[in-house]
């Protein structure tokens, strides 16, 4: 129990995928204009690394070991990945119409999102058992989504600042990410 | 074998993915209205704004979610409101073309700079340094900014002031938006005698800072058979909507500030 604890907090502080792994960065910068907008990315991304996870880990452990295909993981995973965007998107175009167009692009942008294959990979790679995976992708999606609510609301501070013309638009923008990622080093040494 | 089964495989997997979504793609279906489709087609893809709705795409959905009115985008004018009606099966509703005026009339060489700016040479950044760098505070800075988001490249800066080509002016408004001291407006194409100035300075002060200013002497207001000016915060404005284009301000003005652009309106 102690250590699906300290995989669900790493993932989301210590290792957050986005400020200290620098994965998933589109989206983050792309969709953290608006509260709402990032709070609803946030929530498809955490569904689909948890929905990946769910299905990549049966299929690595029994079809592709069994089989010696270890090989065709990165193929099979962005299969999966691929098909839980789609869905997510189908989804979203009938239930969540306003949040689908907020997000445009960058919906289906998730299924080349390196976070969401990171986490699928990673948890192959750490050889964590099917809860600790579960858990591992539930932090990865919460500490993406803690990353882009936090993201916007210094995006809105940010708007309303007087910023000298060179500085203002993108580059004040990645200016304000890796202040935002200097603060998310404090939680290094969290765990050992 | 070795090549089979791993293909076997992966394809499996592939097919099971592809069957999936099209269920979900079954289960999830909406339902689009071809119209709309249509309707963005027909419409410029300016996505100005001048409609009230954030783009085209956008006034395309609420013509027929919402019944917006089909005349509203002024780039398009009746030629894209007539192919809307045309869509809906409507009879066209007539659009009154407009044109974006700037009302002053303050070049090089009526007034001065008060100083020199060298900071970045945008109107909005120079209004909020003491106001303007002009002598008046009131007309036009020239630095453009309104040129700078005119999408069809209609306003140019002529002589320190901004002046619009009425034959490519869109009317979107986005001009009028973007100047800090709110000079340019909107006004139907047809009328073509504007009043080229915005001082609200009494007629003295006016007069000492620039020479094309309006003083606000009101002998307009008293020669216009049809009532459609009136003097306020000392400088001369048309009511378009009561202007008949006779031209008697024009003559009767001693400081001509009324201008006609008859050209516009051919």
């Amino acid at each position: 129990m102690k250590s699906m604890f300290v995989i669900l907090l790493s993932a989301m502080l210590t290792d957050n995928f986005v400020l200290s792994k620098f994965m998933g960065i589109c989206p983050f910068l792309g969709v953290s204009k608006k509260l709402d907008s990032a709070t609803g990315m946030g929530l498809a991304v955490t569904f689909v690394m948890i929905c990946a996870t769910l299905v990549t880990y049966p299929i690595h452990h029994g079809i592709l070991v069994p089989n010696d295909l270890e090989y065709f993981d990165t193929v099979v995973f962005i299969l999966v990945i691929a098909l839980f965007v789609q869905l997510v998107e189908t989804m979203l175009k009938k239930c969540v119409p306003s949040l689908y167009k907020s997000l445009g692009v960058y919906l289906p942008l998730i299924t080349t999102n390196c976070a969401v294959l990171g986490v699928t990979v990673l948890n192959i790679d750490n050889s964590y058992n099917f809860g600790e995976s579960i858990i591992n992708a539930l932090g990865g999606g919460l500490g993406f989504m803690l990353a882009l609510v936090i993201f916007s609301g210094v995006r809105k501070k940010l708007e309303y600042a007087d910023i000298p013309e060179t500085f203002k638009g993108v580059p004040s923008t990645l200016i304000a990410a890796s202040i935002v990622s200097v603060s998310f080093m404090g939680f290094s040494g969290l765990f050992n | 074998m070795t090549y089979l089964i791993p293909a076997l495989i992966v394809g499996s997997c592939g097919v099971l993915a592809g069957v999936l979504l099209t269920v979900a793609a079954k289960v999830f279906h909406v339902e689009v209205d071809e119209r709309i489709e249509k309707i963005s087609g027909a419409l410029p893809q300016a996505n100005c704004g001048a409609c009230g709705y954030a783009g085209c795409a956008d006034y395309a959905s609420a013509i027929i979610e919402k019944g917006a009115p089909t005349n509203l985008c002024r780039p398009g004018g009746s030629e894209a409101a007539g192919k809307i009606a045309a869509i809906l099966g409507k009879a066209a509703e007539e659009v009154v073309p407009m044109v974006a005026v700037v009302h002053c009339n303050g070049n090089c060489e009526a007034t001065q700079r008060a100083f020199d700016f060298s900071g970045v040479r945008s109107c909005k950044a120079v209004k909020r340094f003491y106001g303007g760098d002009g002598v008046c505070k009131y007309g036009c800075m020239g630095l453009g900014d309104c040129a700078a988001v005119c999408e069809h490249d209609a306003i140019k800066i002529i002589n320190g002031v901004a002046k619009v080509e009425p034959a490519l002016c869109g009317a979107c408004g986005q001009c009028a938006a973007a100047c800090p001291n709110g000079i340019i407006s909107i006004k139907p194409l047809s009328k073509h005698i504007d009043v080229l100035c915005s001082s609200a300075d009494n007629g003295k002060v006016t007069k000492l800072s620039c020479k094309n200013g309006c003083i606000g002497c009101k002998i307009c207001e008293k020669k216009c058979p049809s009532g459609a000016i009136t003097v306020e915060n000392f400088h001369a404005s048309i009511d378009y909507e009561k202007c008949t284009n006779c031209g008697e301000c024009m003559r009767a003005c001693p400081v001509k500030v009324i201008h006609s652009c008859e050209k516009a309106a051919e």
